[in-house]
């Protein structure tokens, strides 16, 4: 068994007075794709930003407990978020490239870090657009503005954006949930790859969709981690009536 | 890649991961804050220097620089006999006045001869003193009905003033606020879409032109149309600078008054139209009276932007300073009295401090009107909408 | 009854109607008045000659000269100050903060200041203060700096716009979406970077709408100026930021209400307002359509 990259302690969230996550308690394995489910608003898009700690952008929030990530404690004082950011990627539900061109966008982040030899960055941006899946769809057209690729296809180029940056682990909010069948696949397929060499979380709405792709799964409900575990245990023979409710269909 | 097992250990470490000052960023925000910063500064100091620089109201500066002219048999110089009489007369542009304006550089603080000073001879017409001895009665003039600043006895009454910049601001509200409002209830309420894109752009365009253009506009053709048109006398008068300003006004209530119609929740005019009321009757019963507020600060700020304009006065009021009633008569506004006679002034002298006293006015009005507009209709609007 | 309904609401439709027909013709009819009295004077020999025979004749080169100086000095001062405010309002402001508050109301308040006021700032701080401080800390006292000039129209024009920058640019930056600035932070980038790189780029036709529209302002105001550097008559061309300057919208003014022989200068004038006129309407315009292409895209 892997060990957990991840380990979060009673994590805890309010918006306000509001809470939203309740004493949150998992630990996420390396180098496994892991997918968080529940019905909507149930936390787990909020609990999956905690981790690169971009909930610190939203005003009024107010976080306790720890994550640790190879048993550092992010969210200890002083700790430096922009550095942590480059190590932990985003993909987000709705794609969002630059209005920049397909080769500046992937650049970006290489950019940031102070990379720019033109050499270099093109490597760089092949090896991410390849990893990504979509260099053959794009090496054609490097320098287009990336806003005229098709939904799938920027998504894919955010995920190559991402890879970029070289991360170790990889979060994914919906990152399929408007796309369609045949990109979903794609991206799907992607995810089956790029699990060999990044921790990748997943949140869906998609119960398939996460039967399909994970490894472990973790259910939330109404800010709560009901269960956490091996995927296919979770979707036939789960512990908690709850999850197994969830699953069979009966609300959501 | 991530492919060395070993090295991914040490990745997520406290050290790799320690707080960093990064100087650009520290630099960015602090010196993005600061330049915010410039426009209270900027109103602040128009608040400091505009006062300040009426001080010379209460007490004139010293003249440094005035030269004594020692020369027998001199008496006191005065405007009175030359200008006086024709300052009042109202101005009509036929060509008549030569050409006064002076061609060299304006510099303040260099001596001009003028004859604000008394000097003071003895017997043998040798001088004595020369000061400036008209300050404390003209002082108390200010609440007189006569403006002659440039006089041997300057009167600086600013009651003319007020009447003038008065009647020009009240004839331009009376033509501006109702075509205003009622083009802005067609825009939201009559028009269609497409014609809606139109008319906000196109009456944007009224608020491009320069006042100077509308105001020789005004002095060129209204001027000349209305006098054949309502047969008055004077050519150039209050009523023809009214509305004159009212199309400098009209765009700023249309816009503010559109916005505020349109800003009304679809709610209101649906729950009206399904009690079986008909477009203009939303319109008129509903719509104008919910945004009622939003019309009271448009009119707020059309008042503001009418007191205070100067180009279009000075082109096409007549410019005298005159205690009439009648609209048909020339006036002096506040603004134009500033941008007509703050050229000839002497720097420091009392003509000048009264000029930025009139300023200060001025100020303090559209800043009062602006304040009120914002903090009273804003508190009423938020009052309204929650049902208070 | 239902006619009487009718006729009120017919009347009301009516009258609204006409008071935009109303606005229109009269902007149609500035603008037909001053092309057909200034058509003939418009040549190309009329905008780049000077004026001549004690302005009877000859064309207005040094007043387009003028205005054009005066238009590029105030840019350089208001566009940056003026985007780098728009920044701080709405990239690093805490919204309901005092501060942001208080500068939202400076800006508004700056916004509708009578633009006169704005001359006697520029008399009674640029000339009286900072040219007085200049003239006695430079040059020992001798006057070059404390008196109406270039630099000190100017600045004086560029307080006037600086609000026109602040909004265009705010709602500019305010149309680049909330996840590019996700995706940017997300990939490590600081809060500079993304702002340099990423919001910055998407405002720029919000910079480019508020530079022209100030730059418009700039062009046709004349009430800063009066007493702050313009000037009727000037023999040569500035050459330096310490000059005089003449300006088109002084030159109609002086011209309209000081000419000693109308009949000859009529045609100037009508020429003279026919430029600036046909300059501020361009520069409008164009900024009027990038304005509504932008908020067109946010749709």
């Amino acid at each position: 068994m892997k060990e957990a990259k991840i380990i979060t302690r009673d994590l805890t969230l309010h918006y306000s007075q509001k809470m939203a996550l309740n004493s949150i308690n998992i630990q996420i394995p390396e180098k496994e794709v892991t997918a968080f489910i529940g019905p909507s608003g149930c936390g787990k898009s909020t609990f999956l930003r905690c981790l690169n700690r971009m909930n610190d952008l939203i005003p009024n929030v107010h976080i306790k407990g720890e994550i640790l990530i190879d048993g550092l404690n992010i969210y200890q004082k002083k700790i430096d978020v922009v550095n942590l950011r480059k190590k932990i990627g985003m993909v987000f539900q709705k794609s969002n490239p630059f209005a920049k061109s397909i080769f500046e966008n992937v650049a970006y982040g290489p950019r940031i870090n102070g990379i720019n030899n033109m050499k270099l960055l093109t490597g760089i941006v092949e090896r991410s657009l390849k990893n990504a899946a979509i260099w053959d769809e794009v090496k054609d057209r490097m320098h287009d503005s990336a806003l005229g690729l098709s939904g799938g296809q920027q998504q894919r180029l955010c995920i190559a954006r991402t890879l970029a940056v070289e991360p170790e682990i990889i979060l994914m909010d919906e990152p399929a949930s408007a796309l369609d069948p045949i990109s979903t696949g794609k991206i799907e397929e992607l995810i089956f790859e790029l699990k060999k060499n990044y921790t990748i979380v997943i949140v869906t709405h998609n119960m398939q969709q996460a039967a399909r792709v994970s490894d472990f799964t973790a259910f939330f409900y109404l800010g709560e981690l009901i269960e956490h575990g091996k995927t296919r245990k979770i979707f036939t023979a789960p512990d908690n009536k709850q999850t197994e409710e969830y699953i069979t269909g009966r609300f959501g | 890649m991530n492919s060395d097992p070993a090295k991914n250990k040490f990745v997520f470490t406290a050290d790799s991961l320690k707080k960093k000052f990064r100087l650009s960023e520290f630099l960015s925000e602090k010196i993005i804050t600061s330049v915010a910063f410039l426009s209270i500064a900027v109103i602040i100091l128009i608040f400091i220097f505009v006062f300040r620089e009426s001080l010379p109201a209460f007490r004139p500066r010293a003249k440094h620089n005035i030269e004594k002219t020692a020369s027998a048999g001199n008496k006191p110089e005065s405007y009175g006999g030359e200008t006086t009489g024709t300052q009042q007369k109202p101005e009509s542009y036929t060509g008549a006045e030569p050409a006064t304006k002076e061609n060299k550089p304006e510099a303040y603080g260099i001596v001009k001869d003028t004859a604000l000073t008394t000097e003071v001879k003895n017997v043998d017409g040798n001088l004595v003193s020369s000061e400036n001895n008209n300050d404390e009665g003209s002082l108390s003039s200010l609440f007189s009905n006569e403006w002659y600043p440039v006089s041997d006895n300057p009167r600086y009454g600013l009651i003319p003033l007020f009447i003038g910049t008065l009647k020009v601001t009240l004839i331009a509200m009376l033509f501006a606020v109702p075509i205003a409002i009622l083009a802005a209830l067609f825009s939201s309420a009559f028009a269609p879409p497409w014609l809606r894109e139109w008319i906000k752009p196109a009456i944007e365009l009224l608020a491009g032109f320069p006042s100077v253009v509308i105001g020789f506009f005004a002095l060129m053709v209204m001027a000349t149309v209305f006098q054949n048109f309502f047969g008055y006398e004077t050519r150039l008068n209050s009523f023809v600078g009214g509305a004159a300003m009212a199309l400098a006004a009209i765009p700023i209530i249309f816009t503010i008054t559109e916005d505020a119609l349109t800003a009304i929740p679809a709610t209101y005019k649906e729950a009206s139209l399904a009690l079986g009321a008909s477009r203009w009757q939303t319109a008129v019963f509903v719509t104008l009276p919910a945004a009622t507020p939003g019309i009271f600060a448009a009119v707020l700020l059309g008042v503001g932007r009418v007191f205070g304009e100067t180009m279009i006065a000075l082109m096409a009021t007549g410019n005298a300073a005159l205690s009439s009633l009648n609209p048909f008569e020339s006036v002096r506004t506040l603004a134009a009295t500033i941008g007509a006679e703050m050229a000839e002034v002497v720097f420091g002298d009392m003509h000048y401090g009264i000029l930025f006293l009139i300023g200060s006015i001025l100020f303090i009005f559209n800043f009062s009107l602006n304040a009120l507009a914002e903090f009273y209709i804003k508190g009423k609007l938020v009052r309204k909408i929650q049902g208070r | 009854m239902r006619l009487k309904n009718k006729l009120i609401g017919g009347a009301i439709v009516t009258s609204s109607a006409i008071s935009v027909v109303l606005i229109i013709a009269v902007i149609v009819i500035i603008l037909v008045v001053t092309i057909i009295g200034g058509k003939d004077k418009l040549s190309w020999e009329f905008l780049t000659s000077f004026p001549k025979e004690g302005m009877m004749e000859g064309g207005i080169f040094p007043a387009i000269y003028g205005t054009v100086l005066l238009v590029i000095i105030m840019s350089i001062a208001a566009v940056p100050f003026g985007t780098i405010t728009a920044i701080y309002l709405s990239e690093y402001a805490h919204e309901k903060s005092w501060l942001a508050q208080t500068i939202r109301f400076a800006v508004r308040t700056l916004a509708t200041v009578p633009s006169i006021i704005f001359g006697l700032f520029g008399l009674g701080f640029f000339i009286k203060f900072v040219g007085v401080g200049m003239d006695n800390w430079f040059l020992g006292g001798q006057l070059r700096w404390a008196q109406p000039n270039l630099l000190w129209g100017s600045l004086t024009m560029a307080l006037l716009t600086l609000p026109v920058v602040i909004v265009s640019v705010e709602e500019a930056i305010r149309t680049v979406p909330m996840e590019l600035r996700e995706a940017s932070l997300a990939l490590g980038a600081t809060k500079w970077q993304t702002i340099w790189k990423v919001v910055i780029p998407g405002s720029i036709s919000g910079i480019m709408t508020g530079t022209i529209l100030a730059v418009s302002r700039g062009a046709g105001e004349v009430a800063p100026i009066l007493f702050t550097g313009a000037a009727y008559y000037l023999a040569t061309l500035p050459t330096s930021v310490s000059d005089q300057f003449m300006n088109l919208g002084y030159h109609i003014y002086v011209m309209s209400t000081q000419s000693s022989n109308v009949d000859q200068t009529l045609p100037i004038q009508f020429a003279t307002t026919l430029v600036l006129l046909m300059l501020t309407f361009t520069l409008n315009f164009t900024a009027v359509l990038i304005r509504s292409r932008l908020r067109r895209r946010v749709k």
